[in-house]
């Protein structure tokens, strides 16, 4: 027995574990924050005794499905998201709950509460809920880690998917975490095929959900997942605490805080999903008062019937955000009828996220503002998002929506009378090809007149770094195949096509005129620019250019172009002498300002 | 013992890593430990926050008022986070100009040694001299060479002893 202890975040935590259990199948699309659990299964993966296949997929739902057929085979498989990538998973995600797997299949979606980087805050288990299958909520990174075998263990035993759902708090947090020893399976792949399951026709669907929803019976009576109780001194009589993942922690620590620790009856609900039935009918017969703490709607609550629940339903406990410890501190002395907590100074918002300075986006979205000030500018997800702060991003929804919805201002605006407004949609490499293929197929059938401009900085940067498939590296730095975007813009019937550094800014803004006089001409239709430039965390890409010795001279008129409007994170106000400054700890040296300034008051000299 | 300590600055400052030497300190004392990062879209020059709490513990969060100790390495972050810290609690800050908190400027001995990022260390140092951590100087060397990249790691203690040993330069 191995008893080494390492400080892991929950996310390496839980990556550990997957090789403990003999995963061999680990699959994934990166997502802030579940990025780094395939991450730490490629970092670690020497720790693995059988043959062990990485994979940064294109998207969730492939991610799934390819995770789905490895268990089929009788391998263990995980797949790996955030939790809105399981939007985009969710058709074959529902369609397993009926049909089930083989091998033990977890897929793993970490949701965040907050907030933190995110387009929402939905409940995977609420999710899980209305897709019928089982969901586990760890409440720290060491129990994340915990999980893991026996989550594999009851998807064997009943053939069935089963969720792991970490938020943030979970992902991003470090512990001291035990390693253990890596089990061997000895499995080798054998598919059987079986026709009225692996393609259950609507014939045999009914008995199928007949069998799912007596598996889910079974499943919430599993001795191992029942909600566990710290029992109190009895001096709080039929009254309980009922929590679940972080919440549950943070609780714990409220608890010992207020001297209240083992003074009231403590429940963790382990598997929020399907509720242990003999659970709910002990809260009715032992309490009249029920506090519950949950992140980030009301699943838990929502299966229980008992009439003296205070939770999210009733508006006891903040029905948005994170559940902090001062939330569970307010909620728990509201409840408790003790001493409430000191009023919270009203919280200040700090510094915002900006690009990052010498980042190609930013010369981008400079350039594209400049050509057409009053242009339309749908954008999407990923470091890109952050146009938002030059003012050239109008709407950021969801993974590949920006091309479909630029599709759908120009259907719009074409039936008014006047001429269109340039429409100039913005999408990352990545992103491009998580989903933005369809839609560009979709723009181009139906003649949208569009500006699409790929921003293709070689890498998945928002996440970190994973690779994207035109670079022809895949998971854990092997070499495979590159698909360019190129000809699978052209092969989706683009006619105009231009590739470009947007650190030349002229060549760019050329560019942009020519795409703009392409699509209001008879024959045009989808203009598309790939903005090619390395992404500037990648040290290669610093590597490779110029890097100068930037600065202000006296000239300088105190416009804010250089601050507010191309809005570098190395500039900054000197408002005594209405002058920019830089600072030189976080400048690049890139030069990109320069041709910003109108009064050639930003210089640039080589660097010796 | 128990401390709850708070690592504020902004994306790129290397808050993250100063969290993990501390954290891993606790490990090396096989003490628990529990941290809590910011990661994603914050990363990108934003605000940024790490909580550490070391000893028995559940939950990686602080609630307001609970911090013993506040690191801070970008001093504009002071109004956003200052409720975290307990009445008694002590901030240690990079920054040029003196306050009534233990102030050293971590950034510019940093900018000295090359790297404007070392400031880091710097102030881990300072922590160490203001015993204001409840650690040695030498458990710290040893996590910082734990975690270190191998070519980075004598800057990296040089940055550490200039914090240790600050001299008025």
């Amino acid at each position: 027995m191995n008893n080494n202890i390492e400080l892991m975040m929950g996310n390496e935590a839980i990556g550990q574990g997957l090789i403990e259990a003999g995963c061999q199948v680990a699959v994934a699309y990166p997502g802030t924050p579940s990025t780094e659990i395939l991450q730490a299964v490629i970092d670690r993966r020497d720790q693995a005794i059988e043959p062990l296949h990485l994979e940064w997929s294109v998207n969730e739902k492939i991610a799934f499905e390819v995770a789905l057929a490895a268990s089929y085979t009788g391998k263990r498989s995980v797949a790996v998201m955030k939790q809105v990538g399981l939007n985009v998973a969710a058709d074959p995600f529902m369609r397993t709950a009926y049909l089930g797997v083989k091998g033990g299949m977890l897929t793993i979606v970490a949701d965040d509460p907050g907030p933190h980087s995110s387009q929402n805050e939905q409940d995977t288990r609420l999710f899980c809920l209305q897709a019928r299958v089982p969901v586990l909520d760890p409440s720290s990174p060491a129990e994340a880690k915990e999980f893991v075998e026996p989550a594999f263990e009851l998807s064997e035993k009943y053939e069935t998917n089963i969720v792991l759902r970490p938020t943030t708090r979970i992902c991003h947090s470090r512990q001291n975490v035990a390693i253990s020893d890596t089990i061997t399976l000895k499995r080798d792949a054998n598919f059987v095929p079986d026709t009225p399951r692996w393609s259950a026709t609507p014939a045999f669907l009914p008995a199928l959900h007949k069998k799912l929803n007596a598996n889910l019976e079974k499943i919430a009576l599993e001795p191992n997942w029942k909600p566990r109780l710290t029992p109190g001194d009895g001096n709080k009589p039929r009254t309980a605490l009922v929590a679940a993942g972080i919440a549950y922690s943070n609780l714990v620590d409220v608890l010992e805080e207020l001297g209240l620790k083992d003074k009231i009856d403590l429940y963790q609900v382990l598997m929020p999903y399907p509720l242990n039935p003999n659970f709910s009918s002990d809260l009715d017969k032992k309490y009249d008062h029920i506090l519950i703490l949950e992140e980030t709607y009301p699943v838990i609550e929502l299966q229980l019937t008992h009439s003296g629940i205070v939770g999210k339903q009733n508006g006891a406990v903040p029905r948005e955000g994170e559940l902090t410890p001062d939330v569970i501190h307010q909620a728990l002395a509201d409840f408790l009828n003790l001493t409430p907590p000191e009023e919270k100074p009203e919280e200040r918002r700090g510094q915002r996220p900006s690009l990052c300075p010498g980042c190609s986006h930013r010369s981008a979205f400079y350039s594209i503002k400049k050509c057409f000030p009053k242009g339309i500018y749908p954008s999407d997800i990923g470091c890109y998002t952050l146009g938002l702060n030059l003012g050239a991003v109008h709407t950021v929804h969801c993974m590949g929506a920006c091309i479909s919805q630029g599709a759908g201002f120009y259907q719009a605006y074409q039936q008014n009378e006047e001429d269109f407004p340039t429409i100039v949609v913005t999408i990352g490499d990545s992103t491009f090809f998580h989903s933005g293929i369809p839609a560009l197929i979709n723009a181009v059938i139906q003649q949208a007149r569009i500006i699409v401009v790929i921003l293709d900085n070689a890498t998945t940067a928002m996440t970190g770094g994973q690779p994207v498939p035109h670079m022809g590296i895949a998971a854990g730095g092997k070499a495979t195949k590159a698909v360019s975007i190129e000809p699978l813009v052209k092969a989706s019937g683009v006619s105009f096509i231009e590739t470009c550094d947007p650190y030349d800014n002229v060549r760019f803004e050329t560019l942009l005129k020519q795409a703009d006089s392409h699509i209001r001409s008879p024959e045009g239709g989808v203009a598309v620019l790939i903005a090619q430039h390395g992404c500037i965390m990648d040290p290669a890409t610093r590597k490779a250019q110029d890097s100068f010795f930037v600065t202000i001279n006296d000239s300088c008129i105190g416009c804010r172009i250089c601050t507010d409007k191309f809005e570098c994170q190395a500039f900054s106000m000197d408002e005594e002498n209405n002058m920019a400054i830089i600072n030189q700890d976080r400048c690049i040296g890139c030069g990109t300002c320069v041709p910003v300034c109108p009064v050639n008051a930003i210089i640039k000299e080589k660097k010796s | 013992m128990k401390q709850q300590i708070i690592v504020s600055g902004i994306g790129g400052q290397g808050v993250l890593f100063l969290t993990r030497v501390i954290a891993q300190v606790a490990v090396n004392r096989r003490t628990a430990v529990l941290t809590s990062e910011t990661h994603g879209m914050a990363q990108r020059g934003g605000t940024v926050l790490s909580t550490i709490k070391i000893g028995d513990f559940s939950s990686p969060l602080i609630r307001t008022g609970q911090a013993d100790l506040g690191l801070l390495l970008w001093e504009e972050n002071l109004p956003v986070h200052q409720s975290l810290l307990k009445d008694q609690g002590q901030w240690i800050i990079n920054s040029p100009n003196k306050s009534d908190h233990i102030s050293i400027d971590a950034a510019n001995i940093a900018r000295n040694l090359g790297n404007a990022v070392l400031l880091n260390l710097v102030l881990l140092g300072a922590a160490i001299r203001e015993e204001a951590l409840i650690y040695t100087a030498e458990e710290c060397e040893t996590a910082i060479k734990q975690l270190a990249p191998k070519k980075f790691i004598e800057q990296n203690l040089a940055a550490f002893h200039k914090g240790l040993n600050k001299t008025e330069d």
